[in-house]
C-alpha cells in the first residue's frame, strides 16, 4: 500500500481551520475522556502504512520522535495487530496534513505525554484493517474464504501455500477497507508490553539520522539572527556595511524584530552577526529583574489571587489548628536547553513552502508560515526531521523559530536555514515560568492537614496564546495549578483555599517538561514533608496516613520506599527522602538516596515506582524515567536564569550547568502492573524528583530548602 | 589546504580559523559530528585527531595540519563497530543528538582503557552533556563495549 499524498488530502476533511483544540486536557477531562461518536470511523490505513513489494512495513507516524520512543511504541501498536515481521519495520515522520491531527488534541502535534496512550485504538486499528485486506486479498488469490487462512510475520498460509504481504499489498490496496475490525484480545499480544529495542538506534549511531540542523541542499544558505538583547527591547536601526564584508555572507536582511545575516554556511554567518551594527531601543520600565521580580512575588503571595479551589472556612481553619506551618517556595526561570540548538530551513517556490525542522507542532506551524506567506496551509509542506530534544521548546503556539526563518527565506529570496547558536537558545524566551508558592498549613492533634491556605504566583503560559480562549476558565490557567489544584492530599482537607496570581511580564514563557507540575509537585510534596517532621511521623508513614482512599499513590510510595530499603538505615552520611506525584494520568514515587559533599548535594541513588497503566514497551519507559529523573535533576541541583534589565545573565552550559555523568544517580526504575487507564511517560517522573532530593537533604542536614534549584547555607 | 578525514585526504577552501567542526559539516558534508554550545562545554562535536578526541567545535581547522580526523562516519558505517553494538545492545538513544560525541568519547576512552571503571567513565564522560539523560545507559554501553571490544562473551 503506498500513500497518494493527493487522495490522502481527499480522503480527509479539510480541517485544517479551527482544529485547534485545548491540548492541555485537565485531568478530570481527561478522565471523563472526550465524547465518542455512535461508530468510530477507522482511520485510512494508507495514510498511516505502506507495505512494499519487498515486504517493507513503513508506518508514518503522526507523532514526532525527541527522544522519547514513539518512532517505535506506536510501529509496534501496527505490528501487534498487523502480524508483520518486526524485523521489516520502519518508521518515518508523517506530512502536515490533516489527517495526522492528534486523535484528542485536534491539531498534529505532540506533547502533553499522550502520544502512545491517545494513539492506542488508532494504530492498532490501523494495522488491523490492513491485515483483513491482506487476507481477502490473499483468499480472492486462493479462491478461497478468508476465514480458514493463517498469519504470522509477514507471511499468509493456506494449507502448504503461503503469501508475503509484500507479494499482496497491491492488490489489498484495491480492497475496500473494512467497516469495522476487532482488535486482539490482550492475552494474544506478542509485541506489545514486551520490552522492544527502539528502531531509530541504528540511525542515531552511526550519525545518519537527520535533524533539522542536519538538512542541506544546493542552494540552501545558513542564516544566524541578531535578536534583542532583553525581552522588550526594539529593533531601533542597523548599519549592515561591515557584515557584508566578510567572506561568504551574501546578505543582510531584517526580521520582524532583528536582522538576519544570511551566508554560505554557518561560520560566516556567524562572523558576519559580530560585525554587524545594531541599535537596540532598551525595554520600556527598564526590562525584568529577577531580584525585584521575586520580591514582588513573595509580596503578593500574602494576598489571595483568582480562587482555584475553595471548601470551608480556611482562616478559622487555621486560628483553630494546633499547629500552624507557613512556608514559601519559589523557582526560577528555566531553560530548555534541548542539546540541538533551535533551527529551522525554509525553500521558498511561487505560492509553496517547503519547511524542513524538528518540530512538535506541526499543525501550528504550517498554520503560522501559511498566514506569513498569504497562502492556503496545505501550500506549506512540513518535513519532520528528527528533534534533537523538545521539552517543550518546539511546541509553541506562536512558532517562534518557524515563523521568523520563513520571514528570512522571504526577505532574502533563497532558501535558508536559520541556525541557533546556544546563546540565541538560551536568550530565545520561552521559558519555564517563575512561581512563588506560599502555603499556610493547619494541622489537628494527630499532625493531619485541617486547613490549607495555598497562593501561587507566576505568569500564565497560555495568556496572550491563541489557546487563551480554550484553556483559561474563570481566570485561571490550568497549567498554573495543576498537581496542587487536584492534590490527592488535599481531598480529606477540610478548609482548603487555592488562589493564583498570573502577572503578566515581557517574558516570553512556555510547558517546560511536565510543565505546571515542575512547580506544585515541589510546593505539595516539600510542605507535606514539613508537615510530617512537624507530626513527628516517619514521612512514609504520614503520606500513607494521607492517602487511604488513594491506592495507586500509595502503592506507589510503598514500592519506591520497599525497593529503596526504607526501613534499614542508610549508610553513614547518607539519607533518603520521598515524594509522589500524579501527572499525564501516571502516578510516579521517587526515594532518592543523597549525601552532603564539601557542602555540594550528591544524589547517590533513585528507586522509582511507576504506575502508568498498560506499559506498551517496559524498556521505554524505563529510558523515560530515567531520562525524566536526569532533566527534573538539572533543575533541581542547577536551573536557573537571572534576569537583569530584561537581559538573560546566563548564555550556555559554564553558566546554565546541567546535569552530567558524575552527577547521575544509579536508577532502578519498578513498574506497576496496573489495569488502570493508560497515562503518559514522557514527563511523570520529572517533576517528584526535586522534591524527593530536597526532602532527603532535609533528613541529612535538617536544612528545609525551599528555595530551587537547592543550595545548602 | 588538505584535511585527512575517514581515511580520504580532501581538500578545503576554508579560512584557517574556522572550527573544524563547521568544516566537517558545512564544506564537507559529515553532518554526524554535531553543533552543541560553540565553546567545548557539551562534547556534542567530538571527533578524533590521531585517536586523540578533540571538540572540534574550538579546534581551528588549520591547527589540523596532518593528522588524521576520525568522525563517527569513520567508525563504521553499519554499526558494526563494538562501542554502536553496544549503544544498540543497551538500547542507549534517545533523541541522539549527542550520541555521536558520546561514542566517539568512548572509543578513545577504550583505547586508553580497556576496562574502564565507574570513576574512568565518570572522567572521560563527564564532558558530553546529554539532555534526555541517557546516562545510566551509557555507562552500562561503556562496560559492555570494553567487554566486545576484548572480544568477551556479553
Amino acid at each position: 500500500m503506498t500513500l497518494n499524498r493527493r487522495e490522502l488530502l481527499r480522503n480527509t476533511v479539510a480541517s485544517a481551520a479551527g482544529l485547534v483544540v485545548a491540548f492541555h486536557v485537565p485531568r478530570i477531562a481527561r478522565a471523563a475522556g472526550p465524547p465518542a461518536p455512535a461508530i468510530p470511523p477507522l482511520p485510512p490505513a494508507n495514510a498511516f502504512l505502506r507495505i512494499g513489494a519487498d515486504d517493507s512495513v513503513t508506518v508514518l507516524l503522526a507523532h514526532s520522535e525527541m527522544g522519547q520512543g514513539s518512532w517505535t511504541g506506536l510501529a509496534m501498536m501496527v505490528a501487534e495487530e498487523l502480524d508483520c515481521d518486526w524485523s521489516k519495520v520502519r518508521s518515518e515522520h508523517a506530512p502536515a496534513a490533516p489527517v495526522y491531527a492528534h486523535p484528542i488534541f485536534g491539531v498534529q502535534m505532540t506533547g502533553g505525554s499522550s502520544a502512545t496512550w491517545s494513539e492506542f485504538d488508532r494504530y492498532r486499528q490501523v494495522g488491523a484493517t490492513a491485515r483483513d485486506m491482506l487476507v481477502r486479498a490473499a483468499a480472492a488469490r486462493w479462491k478461497t474464504s478468508p476465514a480458514g487462512l493463517k498469519v504470522a510475520n509477514g507471511v499468509i498460509s493456506h494449507g502448504k501455500d503461503q503469501l508475503s504481504f509484500g507479494a499482496l499489498a497491491a492488490a489489498a490496496m484495491a480492497l475496500t477497507p473494512p467497516k469495522t475490525v476487532k482488535l486482539k484480545d490482550p492475552k494474544e499480544w506478542k509485541l506489545i508490553g514486551t520490552p522492544v529495542r527502539r528502531l531509530d538506534s541504528p540511525v542515531k549511531i552511526t550519525g545518519k539520522a537527520q535533524f533539522g540542523i542536519d538538512v542541506q541542499f544546493p542552494g540552501l544558505r545558513t542564516a544566524v539572527v541578531a535578536r534583542p538583547p532583553a525581552f522588550g527591547a526594539k529593533l531601533a536601526k542597523f548599519d549592515a556595511s561591515a557584515a557584508l564584508k566578510v567572506p561568504g555572507v551574501e546578505q543582510v536582511v531584517p526580521t520582524a524584530n532583528g536582522v538576519a545575516v544570511v551566508a554560505q554556511h554557518f561560520w560566516a554567518a556567524k562572523l558576519g552577526r559580530a560585525a554587524l551594527h545594531v541599535e537596540w531601543t532598551p525595554p520600556e520600565g527598564g526590562g525584568v529583574d529577577t531580584a525585584k521580580q521575586m520580591a514582588e512575588f513573595h509580596d503578593k503571595a500574602r494576598t489571595p489571587g483568582t480562587i482555584v479551589v475553595e471548601k470551608g472556612k480556611v482562616e478559622p481553619g487555621l486560628a483553630a489548628a494546633k499547629t500552624k506551618l507557613v512556608s514559601e517556595y519559589e523557582f526560577p526561570y528555566l531553560a530548555h536547553a534541548a542539546m540541538e540548538p533551535l533551527n529551522c530551513a525554509v525553500k521558498i517556490d511561487g505560492d509553496h513552502c517547503e519547511i524542513w525542522t524538528g518540530t512538535q507542532f506541526q499543525g501550528v506551524d504550517q498554520m503560522v508560515a501559511a498566514k506569513i506567506l498569504g497562502i492556503a496551509p496545505d501550500k506549506v509542506t512540513i518535513h519532520t526531521m528528527f528533534l534533537g530534544g523538545g521539552f517543550g521548546r518546539r511546541a509553541n503556539p506562536t512558532s517562534d523559530f518557524v515563523a521568523e526563518a520563513v520571514i528570512v527565506a522571504k526577505a532574502a529570496g533563497v532558501p535558508v536555514k536559520v541556525v541557533w547558536t546556544r546563546e540565541d537558545d538560551m536568550h530565545g524566551g520561552y521559558y519555564r515560568p517563575a512561581y512563588v508558592h506560599r502555603i499556610q498549613a493547619g494541622l489537628d492533634d494527630k499532625g493531619r492537614p485541617v486547613a490549607w491556605d495555598h497562593v501561587v504566583i507566576g505568569q500564565s503560559i497560555v495568556a496572550g496564546t491563541p489557546f487563551e480562549g480554550m484553556m483559561i476558565k474563570h481566570g485561571i490557567d490550568p497549567t498554573s495549578v495543576e498537581g496542587l489544584a487536584d492534590s490527592p492530599y488535599l481531598e480529606s482537607t477540610g478548609a482548603v483555599r487555592v488562589s493564583l496570581h498570573s502577572p503578566r511580564t515581557a517574558i516570553p514563557v512556555l510547558w517546560w517538561r511536565s510543565v505546571g507540575n515542575t512547580h506544585t509537585s515541589f510546593a505539595m510534596e516539600s510542605m507535606i514533608d514539613e508537615a510530617a517532621h512537624a507530626a513527628g511521623q516517619d514521612p512514609l508513614a504520614y503520606r500513607l496516613g494521607l492517602l487511604k482512599e488513594k491506592p495507586r499513590h500509595a502503592a506507589a510510595l510503598n514500592l519506591a520506599a520497599e525497593k529503596a530499603g526504607w526501613s534499614t538505615p542508610p549508610a553513614a552520611g547518607r539519607a533518603r527522602g520521598l515524594a509522589v506525584h500524579e501527572s499525564f494520568g501516571s502516578i510516579v514515587a521517587h526515594c532518592a538516596e543523597v549525601s552532603v559533599d564539601q557542602g555540594r548535594i550528591r544524589v547517590h541513588a533513585v528507586t522509582s515506582a511507576v504506575d502508568c497503566g498498560l506499559a506498551v514497551n517496559p524498556l521505554s519507559v524505563e529510558a523515560q524515567v530515567q531520562g525524566s529523573i536526569a532533566y527534573g535533576l538539572s533543575a533541581a541541583l542547577y536551573g536557573k536564569l537571572t534576569l537583569v534589565g530584561g537581559a538573560v545573565q546566563e548564555s550556555n552550559f559554564h553558566d546554565y550547568p546541567v546535569v552530567r555523568m558524575f552527577d547521575m544517580p544509579k536508577v532502578s526504575v519498578h513498574l506497576i502492573p496496573s489495569k488502570a487507564k493508560m497515562g503518559g511517560i514522557g514527563e511523570p517522573a520529572t517533576a517528584p524528583i526535586a522534591p524527593a532530593v530536597a526532602n532527603a537533604v532535609f533528613a541529612l542536614t535538617k536544612q528545609r530548602l525551599r528555595t530551587l534549584p537547592l543550595k545548602l547555607a | 589546504m588538505k584535511l585527512d578525514i575517514n581515511g580520504s585526504v580532501r581538500e578545503v577552501d576554508a579560512p584557517p580559523e574556522m572550527p573544524l567542526l563547521w568544516v566537517i559539516r558545512d564544506l564537507l558534508g559529515f553532518t554526524g559530528t554535531k553543533f552543541g554550545c560553540g565553546m567545548a562545554q557539551c562534547g556534542a562535536c567530538t571527533v578524533h585527531l590521531d585517536g586523540q578526541p578533540v571538540r572540534a567545535c574550538v579546534t581551528p581547522v588549520s591547527t589540523v595540519g596532518t593528522r588524521k580526523v576520525r568522525t563517527i562516519e569513520g567508525l563504521s558505517t553499519d554499526g558494526s563497530h563494538p562501542v554502536q553494538r553496544a549503544w544498540a545492545e543497551a538500547d542507549v538513544v534517545q533523541c541522539g543528538y549527542c550520541q555521536s560525541g558520546q561514542i566517539m568519547t568512548t572509543v578513545a576512552l577504550l583505547e586508553q582503557k580497556p576496562d574502564p571503571s565507574d570513576s574512568d567513565i565518570d572522567a572521560a564522560l563527564s564532558g558530553n552533556i546529554c539532555r534526555c539523560g541517557t546516562y545510566v545507559r551509557i555507562r552500562e554501553a561503556v562496560h559492555l563495549a570494553a567487554r566486545l571490544s576484548r572480544g568477551g562473551a556479553k
